[in-house]
C-alpha cells in the first residue's frame, strides 16, 4: 500500500521538458476565451462560434 | 509518468468540459436567448423599420453547438495545465493520496481562478457590456486570476511554516489567502456596464448559470482525475506486491 500513502515524487528536471506544453495549452484557452480574431486570423468567425461558451464560462465579452 | 498524467488531464478535462457544456446548454442558453431577444428589441426601438445590416457569421443553432466546442477545448487546455501542476505538487504539497490531492487541487483552483475573479467581475450575458472597454475588462479579469494564484501560493507557503497544529495552520492559510484577495477586490476599479432597465432576475439567473457551469466543470474534473489516479496508484501498488508473493 506504499504506493497509495506516499506517491512517488517526480524530480523537477524530468518535469521541465513537459512544461513546454503550457504555452500551447494557454494559447488554446486564449483562443477560446479572449481572442477576437487578432491571433486566429479568422476574423470574428471563431469568436462568434464559441461566443456562448465565452459568456457562460464567465469571461468578459461584448 | 508525466506523459501519463498529461494525457489523463487532457482527456478528462475534455470530458469534464463537455459535461459542463451540457449544464450550460440546459441552464445557461435560455438566459442567453432572453438577453439576445432584449438586445434585438432594444436595437429595433432605436432604429424602427431599419433592419439590421450586419450579417450573422454564425446563427444561434451554430452558437449552441459551438458552446460544446468552447467548453470542451477549455477543459482540454485547463486539464492539461492542471495535470502538469499536479505532477509538480504530488508528494511535495497537499494530501498524500492521489484522489485527495486531485480533489484538493481542483477545489483550490475553483476558488483561486474562478471565484476570486467572479466576486469582483461577475459574468455578464450578451447585451451587457460596452464593446469599447473589452480590452481593459479582459486585462482586469486576468489580473484577478493572477491575484488568486499568487494568494494561493502565499497561503500554502504560510501554512507550511505554522507548526502549532492543524487548526492554526488552516486559520493561517485562510488569512494569508484572504489578505491579498480582499485588498485586490477593494483596490481594483469597479466595472458596472449593466444597462438601465436590464431585468435583475435575468442577470442573476445568468450569473448563477455561469458560476454553476464552472462549478460543474471543476467538480467533474476533480472527481474524475482523482478517481482515475487512485485506481492507477492502487494497480501500481498491487503489481509488485503480488509479484513478490512466493507461489
Ligand atoms: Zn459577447
Amino acid at each position: 500500500m506504499s504506493g497509495l500513502s506516499t506517491p512517488s515524487v517526480i524530480p523537477f528536471p524530468r518535469l521541465r521538458l513537459w512544461l513546454l506544453a503550457v504555452p500551447v495549452l494557454l494559447l488554446i484557452a486564449y483562443l477560446v476565451l479572449m481572442d477576437n480574431g487578432a491571433i486566429s486570423q479568422t476574423g470574428a468567425y471563431l469568436h462568434e462560434l464559441m461566443h456562448d461558451g465565452r459568456h457562460l464560462l464567465g469571461v468578459p465579452c461584448h | 509518468m508525466v506523459r501519463t498524467l498529461l494525457v489523463r488531464g487532457l482527456l478528462l478535462g475534455l470530458l469534464a468540459g463537455l459535461i459542463a457544456g451540457g449544464f450550460a446548454f440546459a441552464y445557461g442558453e435560455p438566459r442567453v436567448d432572453s438577453a439576445i431577444a432584449l438586445e434585438e428589441a432594444h436595437a429595433a426601438r432605436e432604429a424602427p423599420g431599419h433592419h439590421h445590416g450586419e450579417e450573422e457569421l454564425v446563427g444561434r443553432p451554430g452558437q449552441k453547438a459551438g458552446l460544446f466546442l468552447a467548453t470542451g477545448l477549455y477543459g482540454l487546455a485547463v486539464g492539461g495545465v492542471f495535470a502538469l501542476v499536479y505532477a509538480g505538487l504530488r508528494g511535495r504539497v497537499g494530501p498524500r493520496s492521489e484522489g485527495g490531492l486531485a480533489l484538493a487541487a481542483a477545489g483550490t483552483a475553483f476558488v483561486a481562478v474562478i471565484l476570486v475573479p467572479f466576486v469582483k467581475y461577475p459574468a455578464n450575458p450578451p447585451a451587457v457590456g460596452d464593446p469599447d472597454t473589452i480590452g481593459s475588462r479582459t486585462l482586469l479579469y486576468v489580473v484577478t486570476i493572477l491575484v488568486g494564484l499568487a494568494a494561493t501560493a502565499i497561503a500554502v507557503a504560510t501554512a507550511r511554516r505554522v507548526t502549532a497544529g492543524p487548526w492554526a495552520r488552516w486559520v493561517a492559510a485562510v488569512a494569508a489567502f484572504l489578505v491579498p484577495v480582499v485588498a485586490a477586490w477593494t483596490l481594483l476599479p469597479t466595472v458596472n456596464e449593466v444597462p438601465d432597465g436590464f431585468p435583475a432576475t435575468l442577470l442573476w439567473q445568468f450569473r448563477l448559470a455561469s458560476l454553476g457551469t464552472q462549478l460543474v466543470f471543476w467538480t467533474a474534473f476533480g472527481v474524475l482525475f482523482g478517481w482515475v489516479s487512485d485506481r492507477a496508484a492502487r494497480r501500481a501498488a498491487a503489481v509488485p506486491a503480488t509479484a513478490a508473493l512466493p507461489v
